[in-house]
């Protein structure tokens, strides 16, 4: 047991630095590439005032900003505001970043979370279906699927879904995340998640094919190894075969897999959430990079490279502390 | 009819796929402009004999609108792929042949890029040069190399281990010598391989970010850009200036992807025992 805290422990310590380092690079790194664009963030947000502005005005905006100070001295007051919470202040939604990040990613939160889990049972048992019948037709199908599904460009899967199932069959909303009209703290779950269904559908779509791939392979593995020869010898039948030595050699890896995959989870919710108008977090970065929007555009660069670096930081304890090889191992 | 064996199946298909590559190529480049005029008096037509895949909102023959995108997509494509492949090449190699200190900071590199996800690097990068063709073409380019880079970097590793590599580093010839005489043999198939798989994957970034609406301006019809301005009309049933695009863009992806497979085969001298 003490084994185990101090691994935890040492897991935590390594990956909390490195994604301190990681996200100091990146913070660093975004802010040049923000700083070398030719947009003028100061002109959009005095374009979305809507109202004219005298030179004077212009200038207190650009004191405020901070624009005429040199870029190392902007990049360190930025950054010791950001240490204490604050992210500034949307020039889209003129509200502060942080709130915005906050109530967008709890509905991207729900989009990601559904995809991701349906992705994943989708996945492990198409994966065990391939693998139970390799080289028949139903593995050569599912295979092919797979493939096929790589090639297709999301968004244009959504756009078909869009057509298929919202326009032409009305079976579902064309967008956002709840009915038009209604203020949002009126929607019920029960309508959120109607209106969650396509998008989290197609999301998975595009995410189950790497799991199922994954799977086959591990499970092809597992039934041509000597244990499972010695358990057929035995007696044993396909499925119980499946669940006894199957499922549990392939649990993990799995899982392992589907939380180092947050980033292109991630890259699919951007496109997801734009073509299904999703108020999420995706769709915010989207307006925020086609608007200027430099601080939110900062945000959510910050915030997605954390959610990708907790997605693998989980792998990594999964992988070393709930596998009893790994977990044998160490003593 | 003799069968043909593996291999000259394979080189068959290959030049096959490349050659109706090249055409849809070509085809686009030599469409004129008028030929994607626009005219009103045709809008939102149907597909129809005269327009195998109809009219868009502002009467422009889409069938000639996506072969102009699929060849402003393949460009994107080759340049994109071509160029992050060179850099995925020369770190892969600085990596694993330089000091451990040099190989730490290219693994944490690697870490750092796939920690953003690729489409909010790109919005990044676009964003930063301005969208338009250099902020596309940068940020694919700046989000492909990392995969590469790390199968070119334990291809060396492992390269640099084998006796005929370590015999020849006994018999005095210096580190460039062995880089060109011994490892660029080994790399140059798997690099070419490389690109043509990295390619497909480059068209289908840069169909969803000009999807996005960054990158190419309006008035260059590359496909992502068609299936924005679809969008608008989808939900009034409009299904023609969705499907048929993208359609087409998967297909040419399958292509691709075939190309590349097939082109492993002739080019991978392991690939003979499979």
């Amino acid at each position: 047991m003490k084994e185990i805290v101090w691994r935890l422990g040492r897991i935590f310590l390594t990956n909390g630095i490195k994604i301190i380092t990681l996200l100091l690079a990146v913070s660093l790194i975004s802010f040049i590439l923000v700083s070398a664009s030719p947009t003028d963030p100061v002109r959009q947000y005095i374009l979305g005032l809507g109202t004219a502005i005298s030179p004077e005005q212009q200038a207190e905006i650009e004191a405020y900003w901070g624009v005429n100070e040199p870029p190392v001295e902007r990049y360190l007051s930025w950054l010791g505001e950001l240490m204490r919470g604050n992210m500034g202040e949307s020039a889209l939604y003129r509200r502060p970043v942080s709130d915005i990040i906050g109530e967008r990613f709890m509905n991207s939160f729900a989009l990601m979370l559904c995809a991701w889990v349906l992705a994943g049972l989708n996945g492990l048992i198409l994966g065990c279906i391939m693998g139970m019948y390799q080289d028949k037709w139903p593995d050569k199908l599912i295979k092919k699927t797979c493939y096929l599904l790589s090639s297709v460009p999301m968004f244009w899967l959504g756009m078909l879904f869009l057509l298929v199932f919202s326009v032409t069959l009305r079976w579902f909303p064309i967008g956002f995340s709840g009915p038009i009209g209604v203020l949002s703290e009126d929607v019920t779950v029960r309508q959120k998640l109607y209106y969650l269904i396509l998008p989290a559908f197609t999301l998975s779509v595009m995410s189950f094919s790497n799991i199922a791939l994954h799977t086959r392979q591990k499970l092809i593995d597992v039934l041509n190894s000597e244990y499972v020869l010695f358990a057929r010898a035995r007696g044993e039948g396909r499925w119980t075969i499946l669940r006894r030595h199957g499922l549990r050699n392939i649990l993990l890896p799995a899982l392992t897999l589907q939380f180092a995959s947050f980033a292109e989870l991630f890259s699919g919710a951007v496109l997801a959430e734009t073509v299904f108008s999703y108020p999420g977090l995706g769709s915010a970065a989207a307006a925020a990079g086609l608007n200027a929007d430099v601080p939110l555009l900062l945000g959510v660069t910050l915030f997605s490279t954390l959610f990708v670096c907790v997605g693998n930081m989980i792998a990594d304890l999964l992988y070393g502390i709930v596998d009893p090889r790994m977990r044998e191992a160490v003593k | 009819m003799k069968r043909m064996n593996r291999r000259t199946k394979a080189l068959a298909v290959s030049i096959a796929a490349a050659v109706v590559f090249l055409l849809i190529y070509l085809l686009g480049i030599l469409i004129p402009d008028n030929a994607v005029a626009s005219g009103f008096l045709q809008a939102k037509l149907p597909p129809s004999w005269e327009h195998p895949f109809g009219t868009d909102a502002l009467g422009r023959d889409l069938l000639m609108r996506t072969l102009k995108g699929l060849s402003v997509s393949m460009t994107i494509g080759i340049a994109a792929s071509g160029l992050s492949a060179v850099i995925a090449a020369c770190i892969g190699i600085v990596a694993a042949s330089g000091s451990r200190r040099a190989d730490a900071f290219i693994s944490w590199l690697i870490d750092l890029v796939m920690g953003i996800p690729h489409t909010v690097l790109i919005i990044l990068i676009s964003f930063s040069l301005g969208r338009g063709l250099k902020g596309l073409l940068v940020g694919v380019m700046a989000t492909h190399w990392c995969s590469m880079a790390r199968l070119i970097r334990g291809e060396v590793l492992q390269l640099r281990n084998r006796q005929y590599v370590t015999m020849s580093r006994r018999l005095g010839k210096t580190e460039c010598w062995i880089l060109v005489h011994h490892l660029l043999p080994h790399l140059l198939p798997q690099f070419f391989v490389g690109i043509v798989l990295m390619f497909p994957h480059a068209i289908l970034h840069e169909a969803s970010i000009s999807f996005l609406g960054f990158g190419l301006p309006p008035e260059q019809p590359a496909i992502g850009i068609i299936l924005a301005e679809s969008m608008r009309y989808i939900s009034v049933g409009m299904w023609w200036p969705a499907v048929f695009p993208g359609l087409m863009l998967v297909l040419l992806v399958l292509l691709l992807d075939r190309l590349g497979d097939n082109l492993r085969i002739v080019l991978d001298p392991y690939s003979a025992q499979e």
